[in-house]
């Protein structure tokens, strides 16, 4: 463990925490997405840092894993803002309070 | 080689069975069509009985079946057939004259009747039955046409069925005869149970062949009197003899059909037919089981003629006059005279009808009374009726040499003289002869001799249509004695399958005389006795008491009121009582064990399942709703959950690591 790989991951903890925070507090469902898109990010990170400064950096786990991850990220991305646009298209709105009918 | 009509005998009762249902068919407005058929159902049944009686002259004692399988039960085959005998053509042929006879005379009596063709298409069916029983080969076909036979006297005796009378009488007749054909049903069990088949002549293997019957052993007298019960309800011997008088509430020629030519001839037949049976191992001629007929007889034969004195309607003095008759028939057959009883069957036949038919036509010309002291001097104003009626009269009562009775009746006499067992029938059927003779004087004298009285004053002779039949059984009942003397004792010798011969000595003998004496002293003492009969009855004013009993019929069916039917009546009270309350009550019981059960499933399913589903249920949906409470709806307090577990629970993975 050495100072370098603590900077990234601290980095990825902001970057993690600012996505949490965009994903929790943005009331358009549109940046709820790039927050949790911010927070994947974050994680990416970690693999690949965790990886490069690991054991065995010769390998590429933490490298290929990342890009699996971002591969799906992608697919997982594309899901969710067509069903923003269906919503969009249904409700004329893209306001997540407005989207309440999952009440109890 | 056996002649075709062997094969085809059914056709004899085919034919007027066919004839009554193609009257039916034909409906109710064919009124003379239904006559035509009726009659020429009958002729050719005439015609074919007389085909199948040639034959039987070939040979003396010459028989003949035809015998095939009905139906196949399990493995058991039923077979049934034809039986073609003396006994039986002579019957065949007596049966359809007679009939030929009382068809022509219904045409003129039921002229005015709206129900003429149902009535013809009764008679024909009537016919068709007792020429069936008189064809049988087995005792089981016989049953089929004796009971057919039954139904079809219940159909004619109330076929005024708006007279309740009439009604009751066809139900009397109906159920009395079936009374002695549940014995006669049992025999026939009986017999099958030990014989193994229920065919009379099988080539050596019938149950009245000698095989059979030596196979039978103690049960054969038992099985004979079984037999007789049937005989007795059918030929009306005492005791159950009640209904046939009842019968006269039927039309005239149905009296006459029941009385000369079927239903209670049957009960004569059946016996003559299963005499095999009921002589089986006779000594000197007597068995068990004849004895019990021939005092059967004798006591039927003289209490009919003593209730005949008593008797004040036209067709009740005759039809009791057939219940002595039928007695002297049934004394014959059991004192082993049975040509003789047959020979009696077959001229009673004839006269019978005659007189019958003859009493119909004076109800006829009466305006339909009935009651003899209501009519007399009718020899002026029916010349016609009187000749013939007079025929009839002295061939019942047997006055010698000219009527057919008369030989027979002798005949029978001189067998009884001779039974060895005892000499009270003999001379109680003299006094039955004597009572005869004296009945009959008294009918002749009131209804044909005296002043005219109430009825009698417009009274006119009968239409063609009637008296034709009536000369024609006249006529026979002359002729008919030429086959009977002992002079040439033909029709003897033909049934009891011998050849006849002609010898003029033996025409007198001391028989002769004492039935000479006897039917005069009766005939001379009636016509001295009633010379003033009037209104009353010259009996009734010497001997009130005697003239009731006869005219009440001696109390007998106030005796069955009081205890057979009380009695039936009591049981049938009780058994309704039994089922109203025990029977019923015992499943009135299971009923409410069943809807206790019930009930209690119910107050289970109710009380405790239902409840605790429903309780259930209410714990659910409360919880689910406060649970559904915390949703809501916002994605992002959701999300706000999550990562605030997540960050907890990270929290304390740190804190426990």
């Amino acid at each position: 463990m050495n100072g370098t790989l603590a900077a990234v991951l601290a980095v990825s903890m902001v970057l993690f925490s600012l996505g949490l925070l965009a994903a929790l507090s943005r009331r358009d469902a549109i940046f709820m997405l790039i927050g949790i898109e911010m927070m994947l990010a974050a994680g990416n990170l970690n693999l690949v840092a965790f990886w490069r400064y690991g054991p065995q950096p010769e390998l590429l786990t933490g490298a290929m894993m990342a890009l699996f991850a971002m591969a799906i990220a992608a697919g997982e991305t594309a899901v969710g803002l067509a069903l923003v646009l269906a919503v969009y298209r249904h409700r004329r709105t893209t306001q997540v309070e407005k989207l309440n009918t999952l009440k109890g | 080689m056996t002649p075709w009509i062997v094969s085809h005998l059914f056709l004899i009762p085919a034919v007027p069975l066919l004839a009554a249902f193609l009257i039916v068919a034909m409906g109710r407005a064919r009124r003379a069509a239904a006559a035509s058929v009726a009659i020429a159902g009958q002729v050719i049944a005439f015609s074919l009985a007389v085909c199948a009686f040639l034959p039987t002259l070939s040979a003396p004692g010459w028989r003949a079946c035809s015998n095939f399988v009905w139906f196949t039960f399990g493995d058991i085959p039923l077979r049934i057939g034809w039986l073609l005998d003396p006994l039986g053509a002579a019957m065949l042929l007596m049966i359809t004259f007679v009939s030929v006879c009382i068809f022509v005379f219904s045409t003129g009596y039921m002229a005015e009747e709206v129900n003429f063709t149902r009535f013809f298409a009764y008679l024909s069916f009537f016919s068709a039955a007792m020429l069936g029983v008189v064809i049988a080969n087995s005792l089981l076909t016989l049953f089929i046409c004796w009971e057919l036979v039954g139904l079809a006297s219940y159909l004619l005796i109330g076929f005024y069925i708006e007279r309740p009378a009439a009604a009751a009488a066809a139900k009397k007749a109906f159920i009395t005869t079936r009374i002695g054909d549940a014995g006669l049903f049992l025999g026939i069990l009986w017999l099958y149970s030990r014989a193994g088949t229920l065919l009379f002549y099988d080539h050596g293997h019938g149950c009245i062949e000698p095989a059979a019957l030596a196979a039978l052993g103690g049960a054969g007298t038992f099985i004979a009197l079984l037999i007789f019960c049937g005989a007795m309800g059918k030929s009306g011997q005492f005791p159950l003899h009640v209904w046939l008088p009842d019968a006269m509430e039927g039309p005239t020629p149905v009296s006459a059909l029941i009385h000369a030519a079927t239903m209670v001839a049957a009960g004569v037949f059946l016996v003559a037919r299963m005499y095999p049976l009921f002589s089986f191992g006779a000594v000197n001629g007597i068995t068990p089981a004849l004895e019990v007929v021939v005092w059967i007889g004798v006591i039927t034969s003289l209490m009919a003629a003593f209730l005949a004195l008593g008797q004040s309607e036209i067709k009740r003095i005759l039809a009791y006059s057939t219940v002595s008759q039928l007695g002297l028939m049934m004394v014959s057959l059991g004192v082993g005279g049975l040509a003789a009883g047959i020979m009696h069957l077959i001229s009673h036949g004839f006269f019978k009808a005659l007189l019958f038919l003859g009493s119909g036509s004076v109800i006829h010309g009466c305006h339909h009374e009935q009651d003899i002291r209501e009519m007399g001097g009718l020899r002026r104003k029916m010349p016609l009726t009187f000749a013939v009626y007079a025929i009839g009269m002295m061939a019942l009562s047997g006055v010698p040499l000219l009527f057919a009775g008369a030989w027979t009746k002798e005949a029978i006499l001189d067998a009884t003289h001779r039974w060895p067992v005892s000499a009270a029938p003999y001379y109680l059927l003299v006094a039955g002869v004597f009572l005869t003779a004296l009945y009959m004087t008294r009918q002749m004298i009131y209804v044909f001799f005296g002043t005219p009285r109430k009825a009698a004053e417009h009274a006119h002779e009968s239409p063609a249509a009637l008296t034709v039949p009536l000369v024609a059984l006249a006529s026979c009942t002359l002729l008919f004695s030429l086959v009977l003397t002992p002079a040439w004792p033909w029709l003897e010798k033909y049934l009891t399958g011998e050849k006849a011969s002609l010898n003029p000595a033996l025409l007198i003998q001391p028989g002769l005389f004492t039935a000479l004496l006897v039917v005069a002293a009766g005939i001379i003492s009636g016509a001295w006795f009633y010379r003033r009969a009037g209104r009353t009855d010259p009996l009734e004013t010497a001997a009130p008491a005697l003239y009731r009993s006869f005219e009440r019929r001696f109390w007998i069916d106030e005796l069955y009121a009081h205890t057979i039917l009380k009695w039936s009546a009591f049981a049938a009270r009780a058994a309704a009582l039994l089922d109203r309350y025990v029977w019923d009550g015992a499943v009135r019981g299971i009923a409410r064990i069943a809807r206790g059960v019930a009930e209690f499933s119910v107050n289970c399913d109710e009380r405790a399942v239902n409840r605790c589903v429903d309780r259930g249920c209410d714990a659910t949906r409360r919880f689910g709703s406060k649970v559904g409470g915390w949703h809501s709806g916002q994605i992002q307090s959701y999300l706000r959950a999550l990562g605030i577990g997540a960050l907890a629970l990270f929290l304390l993975y740190a804190w426990l690591a």
